[in-house]
């Protein structure tokens, strides 16, 4: 079996180790660390100092190690590689042989040879073990200096901060982040350094550290001086090549195994990868390339192939630091390139953007963030993929406040732009775990592809790409509808769709988790008769209980009943036979504002009779009770008003029985006036029809109730055949898109675009659905049948509608009063 | 006569709530028993039975029993038809903290039947 070595244990060694792991490697791995602890996540180590918690940084624990057959070794030190007998040694003298070794011994931070760096108080930032023995020591200290303004020493001395020191930051150079920020930028980070509290000392160069063994302060070349408890030195970083000089292994003139594009050093079983690695003269003091190098070894050890190859590393970062953005792309200063600079300075809110434009004007070199860095992924991109600019390239760093004036979204990046540099996530394998793998948040997106896993700056962008997908989809982003459902209702409209399902229990065991609740099983109820038009019969314990009684849950558990009276317009049979009714079950009559009777007091027992007895009368379910269509109001029209111009009793009639039974999100009511006159109140229905003299008007998102609203003209003068076809399209499209119990005014107010995005889909068809929302709306159509009529006719269904399973009395404790010759509930 | 939330332990009377066929599957039915309205459940998606008063302590109606039946977390519930009031099925807890809990009763099935158990408070 062949035997891998791995020495060190941090973030690129257990990179190599997962990658070996996924690849099923069949070697037998040995991973040799000198720190205590298995690998943990070093780029976030100042997250220790908020909390002082390890696991939290822990990559791997050691059960995964043993779990995945790898011997874990800690607290042990490599000293000795024996390149002939291809064993090592540790400094406890244990031998370990290897086919293949490979080298991740990182890097050790660079103390530069100040006099007295080895007096007490002076500390590098680089382990958990660092942090600890510097946490033990600032609690005696007042103030601390961090030596370094680069990206480490910032860090360091929000480190500081945090355990309430007075804090100076030291730097050679005349700004801080001097490699990745030019002057301006500095400048503002400077000032934003010195608003948190942090000391800001630029130009010096420290010429020794004053103490008597423990320090007290340093002394600069410019003979100034700072009393200071304790330093932290941040000033770069040197790789951790000691075991190389021995064995012969080629090291590079500023330190790091010299490696070729295989991760080879110059012995071709040994590979070093990480920041002990020097590649084309380079040493990457990132993760991400690290990781890179990790992939092309996985890929030698288990698949032998040298297709993949490290070609070098896009060294952009991103970082918040104390609170500030600070972010740098592509050649961020182009000093040896022809370019434009653009940049924008708002030092009041302390942000300071600059991009380098190429010479030609139509791509994008590299740039700097500073207080503001949200653009950072896209811009990024653009500049990786080399995309095209907007006409005004300050478009896309010059955004107002509130104002999504950067044009470009991520809508514009190809596939194959790379979105996550940690783990090697294109846009394309993001959009695929949507897709293809219906992952509808971040964490499914870390699950499925481990983008966002590694250093966590693209989780931004991740996440627009998320909800921009979704929303390609027709997805709602996280309106997920109740515990039970980890969807939206239109998410859902289409899971049942696409799938075929005609029953609750099978969506929720396909897609829901529990037994449902009060929110979900309504909604899923309406959806089924949105989709289906099935008898809601079939399912009534999902139905909110009017839907289940199919009658209106009043005072004293009492219900009413509405038959429907199509446009209001009823014969005098039909009006004595109500009465009739009315009178043997002794019930409460009242015109309502819709132009139908209601009938109130009606127990549960009784039901079915008085349904039996109006469906005998020639009527059927007005569906009072329902989220559906309630009714089509009319005025006269022409037929009796000299005022009318068309006949809108008759139009009413047939607008609400074409819709009659149509469930919806919520109530729907409409109206047909004969006239501007309006007697109908069209425009406070959810769609309204008004006669014109050249045709009619049709007005859509209406409603009267606690919030009234008048509906919007959708389309003038058009005819009868276009106004039902216009309907048809509006109201499958609102059945569709809306939320659970959002009636059409304000699914319009929310809808983007408004009413002339409206008008586009449904008179324009500029989404190519007109068709389609016609014929599924015939679908519903032709399924419709009175539910009152199969409620009396199926014994089984009948006998739900008694007060007791065990007795046929009427609930008891219901109470009744005369007022008005007629019967009332008691007050609660 | 008023029945007391009891345990199995102080069961008086097993009463015969009928077949198991009169209470729809994840629904109930509300029983009369000596004056007394008690609501079964048949939380068929749990594969349990519960039962409660039927009155909702809120609007104090008798219709529990129409109720809607959930669960919020691992808890089975139900759901007044009147004003969506929650409560758990297992301890009566009101699960929306404003109103009163209601009474909860042993119960078991045996060959198809339903039975309620009940304590006669003196």
């Amino acid at each position: 079996m062949t035997k891998i070595v791995i020495v060190g244990n941090g973030m690129v060694s257990y990179k190599l180790c997962e990658k070996l792991v996924e690849k099923n490697t069949t070697a037998s791995i040995t991973v040799i660390g000198e720190e205590p602890r298995p690998a943990y996540d070093r780029v976030h180590l100042s997250a220790y100092f908020e909390d002082a918690n390890a696991d939290k940084l822990s990559m791997a624990s050691r059960d995964w190690y043993e779990g995945n057959g790898i011997d874990l070794i800690t607290s042990e030190k490599v000293s000795k590689i024996n390149r002939e007998k291809k064993e090592i040694t540790t400094h406890n003298n244990n031998t370990f042989a290897y086919d293949y070794l490979v080298l991740a011994t990182g890097s050790a931070a660079f103390v530069p040879p100040i006099k007295g760096v080895d007096k007490k108080g002076v500390f590098v930032y680089r382990t958990i073990e660092d942090l600890e023995m510097m946490m033990a020591y600032g609690k005696k200290a007042s103030s601390a200096a961090v030596l370094g303004g680069g990206l480490l020493g910032l860090e360091a001395a929000k480190a500081a901060l945090d355990m309430n020191l007075k804090t100076s930051v030291v730097e050679f150079a005349p700004r801080l982040m001097p490699r990745q920020i030019d002057e301006e930028g500095g400048n503002l980070l400077k000032q934003k350094m010195e608003d948190l509290g942090i000391e800001i000392l630029l130009n010096k160069a420290t010429s020794q550290i004053t103490g008597e063994g423990t320090m007290t302060g340093m002394e600069f070349s410019d003979d100034t001086k700072l009393d200071v408890d304790m330093l932290i030195i941040s000033a770069g970083i040197r790789p951790r090549d000691e075991l190389g000089k021995e064995a012969g292994l080629e090291v590079a003139e500023r330190g790091g195994f010299v490696v070729n594009s295989l991760m080879q050093t110059n012995d071709p079983s040994i590979f070093a990868v990480g920041e002990c690695a020097s590649h084309n003269n380079m040493i990457y003091g990132l993760v991400a390339p690290g990781y890179d190098m990790a992939e092309v070894v996985a890929e030698q050890l288990v698949h032998n192939t040298d297709e993949y190859q490290f070609d070098g590393f896009d060294m952009s970062t991103k970082l918040k630091l104390i609170g500030v953005d600070v972010a740098s792309f592509g050649d961020p200063f182009c000093d040896n390139t022809p370019h434009s600079p653009i940049s924008i300075s708002d030092t009041q809110a302390g942000i300071y953007k600059r991009i380098n434009v190429s010479e030609d004007g139509k791509t994008l070199l590299g740039g700097i963030l500073i207080g503001d860095a949200e653009d950072y992924n896209m811009l990024h991109q653009m500049c990786v993929n080399e995309m095209a600019l907007p006409p005004h390239p300050v478009d896309l760093i010059a955004k107002g406040s509130g104002d999504s004036g950067a044009a470009i979204g991520v809508d514009a990046l190809p596939d194959t732009a790379q979105v996550c540099s940690c783990e090697n996530v294109s846009k394309g394998d993001v959009c695929c775990a949507i897709k293809d793998d219906g992952v509808t948040d971040i964490n499914g997106i870390k699950k499925a592809t481990k983008a966002g896993t590694g250093c966590g700056g693209c989780l931004p962008m991740v996440n627009n790409i998320l909800e921009d997908t979704l929303k390609k989809m027709g997805a709602t982003i996280r309106k997920e509808i109740c515990e039970h459902f980890p969807y939206s209702r239109q998410e859902l409209f289409d899971l049942i769709k696409v799938n075929e399902i005609k029953t609750y229990k099978e969506l929720l065991n396909k897609y829901g988790q529990g037994s449902g609740c009060e929110t979900c099983k309504p909604a899923v109820a309406s959806l089924l008769a949105s989709i289906w038009n099935d008898l809601i019969l079939k399912e009534a314990t999902i139905q909110d209980t009017n839907d289940r009684f199919l009658a209106n849950i009043q005072k004293g558990g009492s219900y009413s009943v509405v038959p429907r009276i199509a446009g209001g317009e009823i014969t005098p049979d039909k009006l004595i036979a109500i009465g009739e009714v009315a009178k043997e079950f002794d019930l409460y009559t009242k015109i309502t504002g819709g132009q139908r009777i209601d009938l109130f007091g009606a127990t549960l027992n009784d039901l079915p009779l008085i349904w039996e007895k109006l469906i005998e009368a020639g009527f059927e379910s007005g569906h009072a009770y329902g989220k559906s269509l309630r009714t089509v109001k009319s005025c006269v029209g022409s037929t009796w008003c000299r005022f009318g111009l068309h006949d809108s009793v008759g139009f009413a009639i047939e607008i609400e029985n074409r819709y009659k039974g149509l469930r919806s999100p919520h109530k729907l009511k409409g109206g047909v006036s004969g006239c501007i006159r309006e007697c109908a109140e069209a425009r406070g229905k959810d769609f309204g029809v008004i006669a014109t003299e050249k045709g009619w008007n049709l007005y859509v998102g209406g409603n009267g109730g606690a919030n009234p609203k008048h509906a919007i003209l959708l389309a003038g003068d058009i005819t009868k055949e276009e106004v039902v076809k216009y309907i048809d399209r509006f109201l499958m499209f609102y059945i569709k898109t809306a939320e659970p119990l959002q009636r059409t005014a304000p699914w319009l107010e929310k809808l983007e675009g408004g009413i002339d995005y409206l008008k586009q889909v449904v008179v324009e068809d500029s989404l190519g659905i007109g068709e389609q929302l016609e014929s599924d709306m015939e679908v519903l159509i032709a399924n419709y049948s009175c539910e009152w009529k199969e409620a009396i006719n199926n014994p089984k269904i009948r006998k739900r509608f008694a007060h007791f399973s065990n007795s046929d009395q009427d609930d008891p404790t219901q109470k009744f009063k005369r007022e008005r010759d007629q019967r009332f509930p008691v007050a609660w | 006569m008023i029945f007391e939330t009891n345990t199995i332990e102080e069961v008086k009377v097993w009463v015969n709530a009928g077949p198991t066929s009169d209470f729809p599957e994840d629904g109930g039915s509300s029983i009369f028993y000596e004056g007394e309205q008690i609501a079964i459940f048949n939380f068929s998606h749990l594969n349990k039975w519960f039962a409660t008063q039927n009155l909702c302590p809120h609007k104090k109606q008798m219709i529990l029993s129409r109720g809607m039946l959930g669960t919020e977390g691992d808890t089975p519930k139900v759901a007044c038809p009147y004003h969506k009031k929650t409560f758990s099925l297992e301890t009566g807890e009101n699960l929306n903290g404003c109103e009163d809990s209601i009474k909860t009763f042993p119960i078991k099935i045996e060959n198809d039947t339903v039975f309620v158990g009940l304590y006669e408070k003196k």
